[in-house]
């Protein structure tokens, strides 16, 4: 029987594959790998493209990886797939976004907080109408 | 007969209102089982990712990152908050809100400055009343939330703690512990709190590529965003169990009030059709 390597590819969403390879291909950051089993201990960045992974009977399963980590241990490979096509100044622009959305809506431009507000206004409103009736009753009564 | 078309107008409209709640119920119920797939779907990463750094902090005593630093004094504070997008979901964002303003008050006492980061809408509503600093919002996220969607709203936060404006950081979410209980729970991402893990007897290292340092530093943010993205799926089971159970006995109550609707329509009908007979009667017997 062929020596085998188990190997999980998993991504924040969910697991993608899991089983046992004679051999798995990826394209790390400084280009591409075939991890055999008994691979020595190595970790790297992955870069966009294809984990491939031949299973035992010879069939080859491909994914795409949008980026993420490879871990490489001597019985096990381990691919920690991102779901979101990451770079330096991408992370950046959804930064800058998330602030700006922040700085907008406490400017008070969004319409859910209009509403919010004048809810809470309505419902002080007619607590107060209510206790006006209240007291009315009891002169009248 | 005003009274009892008064009244049978008001059945009705209980009746249609319970038909909303009925449904919200049944989507609710349907949504929950999906979303708590995703909760156990999202797990495996987080801790595979936690067994790598656990080890990467052993193999490199040398380099310690900043998240992972002992801790500094504190001054400000960060708060990630977990809310839903939508309301008719029982006390589930209250709760939340009532145990963050509690934890607020303390940091207060002790001279902390708290600032905060918002998840859905509600969270944020209830900053724009509430006050306070809010660096960075995210809302609508649906419901199936993508981690694309929080990168910049964890990034915001974790820049902050690099540039040291911020000591801490926490998350503020509900823990789902069964359909029936949803517990807030406010959780501590950086500093690292360290787990306990046994002490690694082997003497090997990993081959790093390019170096230990740039891999450590995107699994430590990775990890940091998959806790927040665990945390938002959660949560995001949290609100349909609520609002399940919300909407279950909202339609009770308007079964309730149905049923009692419905003895005083039959009253005052049977009061009405007394009446009418009886000025027959009369009429009949002035004749």
């Amino acid at each position: 029987m062929a020596m085998t390597i188990h190997v999980d590819i998993v991504s924040a969403e969910g697991a993608i594959h899991s089983g046992l390879a004679t051999m798995v291909f990826a394209t790390a950051e400084l280009g591409e790998v075939g991890i055999a089993p008994r691979h020595t201990a190595f970790i790297s960045r992955l870069r966009p493209g294809d984990v491939r992974v031949q299973k035992e009977n010879g069939e080859k399963d491909h994914f795409y990886v949008s980026g993420g980590m490879i871990e490489v241990q001597p019985m096990a490979v381990t691919i920690l797939a991102d779901t979101a096509i990451r770079a330096h100044d991408l992370d950046e622009a959804a930064a800058m976004e998330v602030k700006r959305k922040a700085e907008d809506a406490l400017a008070g431009h969004a319409a859910e907080f209009e509403y919010a507000k004048a809810q809470s206004e309505l419902a002080e409103a007619i607590a107060q109408l209510r206790a006006i009736e209240r007291m009315r009753k009891m002169k009248t009564s | 007969m005003a009274g009892a078309k008064e009244v049978r107008t008001k059945i009705a409209s209980i009746k249609s209102t319970q038909k909303i709640t009925k449904a919200m119920q049944m989507v609710a119920a349907s949504k929950m089982r999906r979303a708590q797939e995703r909760m156990s779907a999202s797990k495996p990463y987080a801790e595979k990712m936690l067994s790598v750094i656990s080890h990467l902090a052993c193999a490199t005593p040398e380099y310690r990152h900043s998240f992972m630093a002992v801790e500094r004094s504190r001054k400000r504070v960060g708060f990630i908050i977990i809310s839903s997008d939508r309301g008719l979901c029982g006390g589930l964002n209250s709760n939340l809100f009532r145990k963050l303003i509690a934890e607020v008050k303390t940091l207060h006492a002790a001279g902390i400055e708290p600032v905060f980061c918002t998840i859905g809408s509600k969270a944020l509503a209830f900053f724009r009343r509430f006050g306070g600093k809010v660096l960075g919002q995210a809302t609508h996220l649906g419901d199936k939330p993508h981690i694309e969607s929080l990168i910049g709203t964890v990034k915001v936060m974790l820049d902050a703690f690099e540039a040291k404006e911020i000591d801490a950081l926490y998350v503020a979410s509900n823990e789902f512990v069964n359909t029936m209980t949803q517990r807030p729970v406010i959780r501590q991402l950086v500093p690292l709190v360290p787990s306990e893990q046994a002490a690694m007897p082997l003497h090997w290292d990993y081959i790093y590529e390019p170096d230990a340092k740039t891999v450590l530093d995107s699994l430590l943010t990775r990890y940091i965003e998959a806790l927040v993205y665990q945390g938002v799926v959660e949560n995001g089971a949290c609100e349909q169990a609520a609002r399940m159970v919300a909407m279950k006995s909202a339609s009770d109550n308007a079964g309730e009030l149905m049923g009692e609707l419905q003895l005083i329509y039959n009253k005052a009908r049977q009061a009405a059709i007394t009446q009418e007979i009886s000025e027959i009667v009369g009429g009949a017997a002035a004749v």
